[in-house]
């Protein structure tokens, strides 16, 4: 319980997937506009990691079983294109509310680095099954976490005045940086919280 | 002699007009994330130049042979293929440039210049035209990752090159030369320029500078669209019928 709870607030503040790990920065600067969009964009990636990491673990076994370790990057991007259509089409018949609530961000979170980015990085920590589950899930939060800040930020960015040559995105990496800044302040706090 | 003049177009429009960092702004994530020593960056930059231009080379070759449906799936399966060489090989002769790198090395990948590309011209051009393009833009992604891990490596560790040593190692063992330390710097380094707050910080920065040269030679600012500038914008069967994603945007 103890190493779930410091995972899981690792990968939510300290090690926060875009602000520290800059991890999905695409949809992270794209989709942060509106804070609807943020929301929606956000619990699709997390839904889509934590899935992604489920399915995925068995798969590395196999393959470690079988040592082919080095097709782990061609098989788990197949594995999560094909799922990400899955869930898609699935949603699609299921569930058509959340469908409708999620089903727009689906296709565009294939490319995303941060799901395969966490599948990657539980295995190179060397997690075990529930665990995997837990930095996955926190990653996703801690996904959201940043998005849902940001598009109250650049909800405020937009009636400032801003010079001319930083109109537009470089005031957007700026504003970033400092709430970037402000994760910094995380640091250490779980190792203390579990020393 | 037009065809000849063309293929030097290709390759001089990914340094500077159309420089993918910079201009088109992709592969945003592992420029921020390995600019923080610039050997590290060139490192980066030369794997994810090589697997452009083997995988452009390649989908152009094959741009007749895979179906329209699924030429998505069919370009990452050829590129994940060249990332895996890649890392094989870093991972055997630079083994210090893989754990530099880290998780970001498989992550090329998922980086938006390859796939991009794939789908922007490779997916329509000839191999010989394909090749150039690639090549031109891996080296203006290196020259960006360049530029951004040289102002954050000089102001954040006060060091310059550091490290290089172990790049240099693949041509001959017996390089000494390490980089050099900047005098002040050196002892009093503005960390927060190697973290993640000044990588955002110079990036921003940077495309400032680039719009307002692009400005002045009267060309467009660098934007980044929400949806159109994804790659995956025209194989998104959402945003094609329909523009669900302005609608997503403004709902």
């Amino acid at each position: 319980m103890k190493i779930a709870l410091s995972l899981l607030l690792t990968a939510i503040l300290t090690n926060n997937f875009i602000l520290c790990k800059f991890l999905g920065i695409c949809p992270f600067l794209g989709v942060s506009k509106k804070l609807n969009t943020a929301v929606g964009m956000s619990a699709a990636v997390i839904f889509v990691m934590v899935l992604a990491t489920a399915v995925t673990y068995p798969i590395n076994l196999l393959l470690k079983a079988n040592s082919l370790e080095y097709l782990q990057t061609i098989v788990f991007i197949l594995v999560i294109a094909a799922l990400v259509q899955l869930v898609e089409i699935v949603l699609k018949k299921y569930m058509v509310s959340l469908y409708n609530a999620l089903g727009i961000y689906l296709p565009l979170i294939t490319t995303n680095c941060a799901v395969l980015g966490v599948v990657l990085l539980n295995i190179d920590n060397g997690y075990n099954f529930w665990q995997s589950i837990v930095y996955s899930l926190g990653g996703g939060i801690g996904f959201m976490v940043a998005m849902v800040m940001f598009a109250g930020v650049r909800e405020r960015l937009e009636g400032c005045d801003i010079p001319k040559a930083l109109q537009g995105l470089p005031i957007t990496l700026v504003a970033a940086s400092i709430v970037s800044m402000s994760f910094l302040g995380f640091a250490g706090l779980v190792d203390n919280m579990f020393a | 002699m037009a065809e000849k003049k063309s293929i030097g177009k290709e390759f001089t429009k990914g340094l500077v007009a159309e420089n993918p960092v910079f201009r088109l702004v992709l592969g945003t994530c592992p420029t921020l994330a390995v600019s923080t020593s610039v050997s590290s960056a060139i490192g980066m930059g030369i794997a994810a130049t090589a697997v452009l231009v083997c995988s452009n080379i390649v989908i152009s070759a094959l741009r007749k042979v895979i179906p329209q449906k699924v030429r998505i799936p069919a370009y990452i399966v050829i590129i994940a293929s060249f990332v895996t060489i890649i890392q094989l090989l870093v991972e055997a002769f630079v083994p210090a440039l893989d754990s530099a790198l880290g998780v970001y090395l498989p992550l090329i990948v998922v980086n938006c210049i390859i796939l991009g590309r794939a789908e922007a011209f490779a997916s329509k051009n000839s191999v010989l035209a394909s090749a150039v393009d690639g090549l031109g833009m891996g080296i203006g992604f290196t020259a960006a990752l360049f530029l951004m891990s040289t102002v954050r490596e000089i102001l954040g560790s006060g060091t310059f090159l550091s490290g290089i040593k172990d790049l240099l190692a693949v041509f001959s063992g017996d390089i000494q030369f390490n980089g050099f330390t900047i005098p002040f710097l050196n002892e009093n380094p503005l960390t927060i320029f190697v973290l993640a707050p000044g990588g955002f910080f110079v990036f921003g920065i940077m495309i400032a500078l680039s719009n307002k040269l692009a400005e002045r030679n009267g060309k467009p600012k660098a934007e980044l669209n929400g949806c159109a500038s994804c790659p995956m914008a025209s194989s998104c069967a959402l945003i094609a019928d329909g523009k669900k994603c302005e609608e997503a945007d403004a709902k």
